[in-house]
């Protein structure tokens, strides 16, 4: 039993890796723009299909380093058509727009790629496990977590390193006067806003290696990226990784004992941290959007 | 007065305007399409063209299609032209599908309803055609209830109940993979009546059950259960998991090893599934409603060749026979009683034998009385991984009589009332 | 102009179309349970309005209370006695105490995370429907009940049996309902709302329990739009869990918005609006998604005030 229950927690730390992968741009974009995008899991299909259709021609690795740049790009897009239009409006406008948003996304990926669900296929040496002990560990599921950490960790070299990253934490923090700085602000939320899409997309590749690839894929994904977000606390990126391993674990763990339960269970830790710790568990005090 | 505190006060003028934009959106609309030419005999088609279902509920309207041309050119109903009336009901919002249904009924009077791929679009939007007294031919939900406690006396089945198809596949596996077995199994009513009628054959055999595990519907991670299964040291692992569960656990199966070590099976299995996996994971036993590569049943290859020719070159699946078949149930019917009177159908097809060019399968398929539920041939045999042809997705070992492996009619909990 | 007057003469028209509608919708492409759709839509994106465009509260997870009151009739009438108005009010005073629960952790927030944490709660609820089985139908959706008449005593009323008995139970209800939330909007409490919507901070210098009237508002407004998700139920024969997922609560917002979020007759509009044009759309092309959100998108980006919005502007001009 405690076998099992360790296998849990260490399973639950892998799929809150990808959680985290999906809140983290999320939770970007939200910071620094204010906005909520509902279209996030349409990015995510987005980001997989891309590398479905380029798998023939680059190869998984090719498609890897490509699909999410692809995604990225139509994410800046995007931003600049659309979501610009609605910053300090009211956030109403913004989950109304990204709400439609994730309409259209679904229904164009069916359009183009079709309803039926698409063989999306790995390498073989990922495709299977890296010992017959530890049959649970198999290549696939190490390989995500080796790269949410390398992502991860480049994500915040870049935010605390580079000019733009420091930037973008500024604006999280103090918009108008990173404004009054002299810094463009439209370009710096042009470029937050794709490097959270960028994310979107190579959590989609990821998610096609595992799961059936269709239009709805990453509908069943976003929720619990918000509450991973609410977990760890607004305006806080270590919150969002705290909080997505954690739901990750939470959901892994009652999947032994009560599956049904399993999903529930994270909105009920939500619900917890709500009552115990309002701003979240690494949210900053007072903050507001 | 744009936008004062109390914003109830709305002039007059502005209401008039809002009023009559309404009315404007609406009648601007070429919403006379309602004047459907009234001599034509309508069949109405709810079913999902959207969301995870789509590729399934458009399946079963080419079948349709392909009715209803062959109808038409075989002089229709009744001397009248057939005309197929479908409507998306989506995937996941019941309330929609019964929408549609009223709206298919209500305006544009069809004298036929067909669908739902969705379980519990079809047990709703059967509650709607047994009131308003139409004949509904469910196409494709598999859920016990619809021919078994919500039967109604309007609504007939195409495709199996779940006892059907664990009867049929659970003889080979137990004589020829193991008597342990242990159950992944959905967590609703369609995955428990399957795996009760897997424990049902287990029993009867004297076999052991190793274990189950639930797992939520629309689980994206399969790998606690996989783990519980692998811990539990069966000769097979049950996956009776289906549409998009079915491809996500089924290929996180793969990855962890699991068809090396047990021997994968389970019950119910679509090409569309099998299609949707990646090579390696197109494994397993498994019992399908209706396969197209039959090459000693006649009729079959003509269907085929005209769904390739409405389906980009696609072969059929079992979703285009069930259209296919529904369809043609409505006019076989009304043509061979001379109306289109619900109530004197519905009795007429009770018993009623499909003619083999519809029915294609090798033997005698029919409705049977009491429960509605149509008696097909079952397909027992195996997932191929490439075949000689792409589409050759499945090895048939055996056909089982429908007939052989359902449950009396007095188990199913049915009791059809006819409308006085 | 007397503004009194013309608000008469707007109510009165309203009414008249909506008592005539089933009438009418045939001559425009609709049916009459179409008709029954839109007002039940209607009194939930009304509900909504309360909180959202009176009170100034954003509410993403409203589909969560509808889906109650769903339930709440479906399982009164399947499991606990056969009467339709006590299926009526188990839905309602269910998700009154759900939403009085919910309500009091969340009047603190705020905007965004308002919303963000009313979709969360939402799912919870969602999520129990879509997984007690046994209890619920899980996926499956609640089945096996029906519309009960009414038994008035001396006499019965089959309010399920004709589609036009049903629209104007459904009016009644709707009417009696649109009629509290107006007297509350025109008493001190939904005067003190507005002022809360239009400054909060200026309210709670005036010593008012800003929390408290926000909590009273989401409390009437979840109720209100429960006995919209009873009436849902009772229209479809059925529940099921969609009724609470977070989609539905946006369909709400968006036909508040639509219509026009400062008006009180504007979800109303909204409502009639997006269920036609989804019906419409949704019959002509299998891409009716793609136009829905497309809709979603003009909406926002050119008509952020709504019908109503829109055409008191040209009025104005």
């Amino acid at each position: 039993m405690t076998q099992l229950i360790l296998f849990n927690v260490f399973n639950g730390l892998i799929i809150g890796a990808f959680y985290a992968l999906m809140a983290l741009g999320l939770s970007m974009i939200l910071n620094l723009s204010g906005v909520i995008n509902f279209a996030h899991g349409g990015f995510l299909a987005i980001g997989a299909y891309l590398a479905y259709s380029l798998t023939p021609y680059i190869g998984f690795w090719g498609a890897l380093a490509v699909a999410p740049i692809l995604t990225a790009i139509i994410g800046l897009l995007v931003e600049r058509v659309l979501i610009r239009r609605l910053y300090g409006r009211d956030p109403l406008y913004s989950l109304l727009l990204t709400f439609g948003l994730a309409f259209m996304i679904e229904d164009g990926t069916r359009y183009l790629w079709g309803p039926e669900t698409l063989p999306f296929t790995i390498p073989d040496w990922l495709a299977s496990p890296l010992s017959s002990d530890f049959f649970f560990l198999t290549g696939y599921r190490v390989f995500m977590v080796v790269l949410v950490l390398v992502t991860v960790g480049a994500l915040f070299l870049v935010l605390n390193r580079t000019r733009l990253g420091i930037r973008i934490r500024a604006g999280s923090d103090d918009l108008e006067t990173v404004s009054v700085l002299g810094v463009n602000v439209r370009i710096l939320r042009n470029l937050n806003f794709g490097l959270g899409i960028y994310l979107a997309g190579l959590a989609g590749v990821l998610a096609a290696g595992m799961l059936g690839l269709q239009p709805t894929i990453g509908n069943e994904l976003i929720m619990p990226s918000f509450v991973a977000i609410i977990v760890g606390g607004l305006g806080s990126l270590p919150g969002t990784l705290l909080g997505g391993l954690l739901i990750g674990v939470a959901s892994g763990v009652t999947a032994v004992f009560f599956p049904s339960a399993s999903e529930a269970v994270i909105y009920v830790m939500m619900g917890l941290v709500l009552l115990i710790r309002p701003r979240g568990l690494l949210g900053e005090e007072g903050r507001v959007l | 007065m744009t936008d004062g505190p109390f914003s109830m006060k709305i002039n007059r003028r502005s209401v008039l305007k809002a009023a009559a934009a309404v009315g404007v959106a609406q009648v601007a609309a070429p919403f006379v399409i309602s004047a459907r030419a009234a001599d034509k005999v309508k069949i109405g088609l709810d079913d999902p063209f959207t969301g995870t279902y789509a590729e399934l509920g458009k399946n079963e309207k080419i079948g349709c299609e392909l009715a209803v041309e062959e109808i038409n050119k075989k002089g229709g109903i009744l001397g009248r032209e057939v005309e197929l009336l479908s409507e998306d009901s989506t995937s996941t919002n019941t309330g929609t599908a019964v929408q549609k249904a009223h709206k298919l009924i209500d305006r544009d009077k069809v004298d036929f309803l067909l669908g739902n791929v969705n379980s519990a679009m079809a047990l709703a939007t059967g509650e709607v055609s047994a009131q308003a007294k139409v004949l509904h031919i469910v196409t494709g939900g598999h859920t016990d209830a619809v021919t078994g406690t919500d039967c109604h006396w309007n609504v007939f089945r195409v495709c199996n109940t779940t006892r059907m198809e664990t009867n049929s596949v659970s003889q080979i596996l137990f004589n020829e993979f193991g008597k342990k077995w242990y159950f992944i199994t959905p967590d609703y009513a369609f995955g428990h009546t399957l795996q009760q009628g897997f424990e049902a054959s287990l029993k009867k055999f004297g076999g052991t059950e190793a274990g189950a595990s639930l797992t939520p519907l629309g689980t994206t991670d399969f790998s606690s259960y996989l783990i519980k299964a692998q811990a539990a040291n069966p000769d097979v692992i049950i996956f009776l998991t289906a549409g998009q569960d079915a491809v996500n656990s089924l290929k996180q199966a793969v990855q962890f090893g699991l068809d090396k070590k047990f021997h994968i099976a389970g019950a119910q299995q679509e090409l569309e599934v099998l299609e949707g996996l990646p090579e390696n994971a197109r494994i397993g036993t498994w019992v399908f409603e209706w396969y197209w590569n039959q090459p000693n049943v006649p009729h079959v290859k003509e269907f085929v060749a005209a769904i390739r020719k409405k389906n980009n070159g696609k072969v059929p699946t079992a979703r285009h026979w069930f259209g296919y078949v529904s369809t043609w149930t409505c006019a076989l019917i009304a043509n061979q009683e001379k109306t289109l009177d619900a109530v004197k159908l519905a009795k007429a097809l009770e018993g009623f034998t499909l003619p083999p060019e519809i029915a294609l399968m090798p033997d005698k398929v029919a409705y049977r009385a009491g429960d509605h539920q149509l008696m097909p041939d079952l397909y027992v045999g195996h997932a191929v991984s490439k075949g000689a042809v792409p589409e050759d997705l499945f090895h048939v070992d055996k056909i089982v009589k429908g007939t052989d492996a359902a449950l009396p009619v007095s188990e199913t909990g049915c009791k059809v009332t006819w409308p006085a | 102009m007397n503004s009194t007057l013309n608000r008469q003469i707007a109510n009165a028209l309203i009414w008249a179309l909506l008592l005539t509608m089933p009438y009418w919708i045939g001559f425009v492409g609709g049916y009459t349970s179409l008709a029954s759709r839109v007002v039940v839509l209607a009194l939930a994106a009304m509900s909504l309005n309360f909180l959202l465009g009176f009170t100034g509260v954003l509410s993403f997870g409203h589909a969560a209370y509808f889906g109650i009151g769903a339930y709440g009739v479906g399982m009164t009438i399947k499991y606990l006695a056969p009467s339709t108005p006590l299926g009526i009010l188990v839905g309602m005073g269910v998700a009154a105490a759900a939403a009085a629960i919910i309500g009091t952790l969340i009047v603190r927030l705020r905007s965004v995370y308002f919303a963000m944490v009313t979709i969360a709660f939402g799912q919870v609820f969602y999520f129990i429907a879509y997984r007690w089985n046994a209890v619920t139908g899980g996926d499956d959706g609640l089945s096996g009940w029906r519309t009960l008449p009414l038994d008035f005593g001396i006499g019965k009323l089959d309010i399920a049996g004709q589609p036009l008995t049903f629209y104007y139970f459904v009016l009644a209800l709707f009417a009696v309902a649109v009629g509290i939330m107006a007297l509350l909007l025109r008493s001190p409490f939904g005067r003190t709302l507005l002022a809360i919507r239009e400054n909060e901070r200026r309210a709670r210098f005036l010593g008012i329990p800003v929390e408290q009237h926000i909590w009273m508002s989401w409390l009437i407004s979840c109720v209100f739009v429960s006995l919209a998700g009873t009436l849902y139920a009772l229209l479809n024969n059925f529940a099921d869990p969609h009724d609470l997922r977070w989609d539905q609560s946006g369909d709400f917002v968006i036909m508040a918005v639509l219509g026009g979020m400062r008006s009180f007759w504007g979800p109303l509009i909204g409502a009639a609006i997006f269920v036609v044009l989804q019906d419409y759309i949704s019959s002509q092309t299998e891409n009716w998604m793609s136009f829905i959100g497309l809709f979603f998108v003009l909406i926002v980006l050119f008509f952020p005030r709504g019908v109503v919005g829109l055409l008191r502007r040209k009025a104005a001009s």
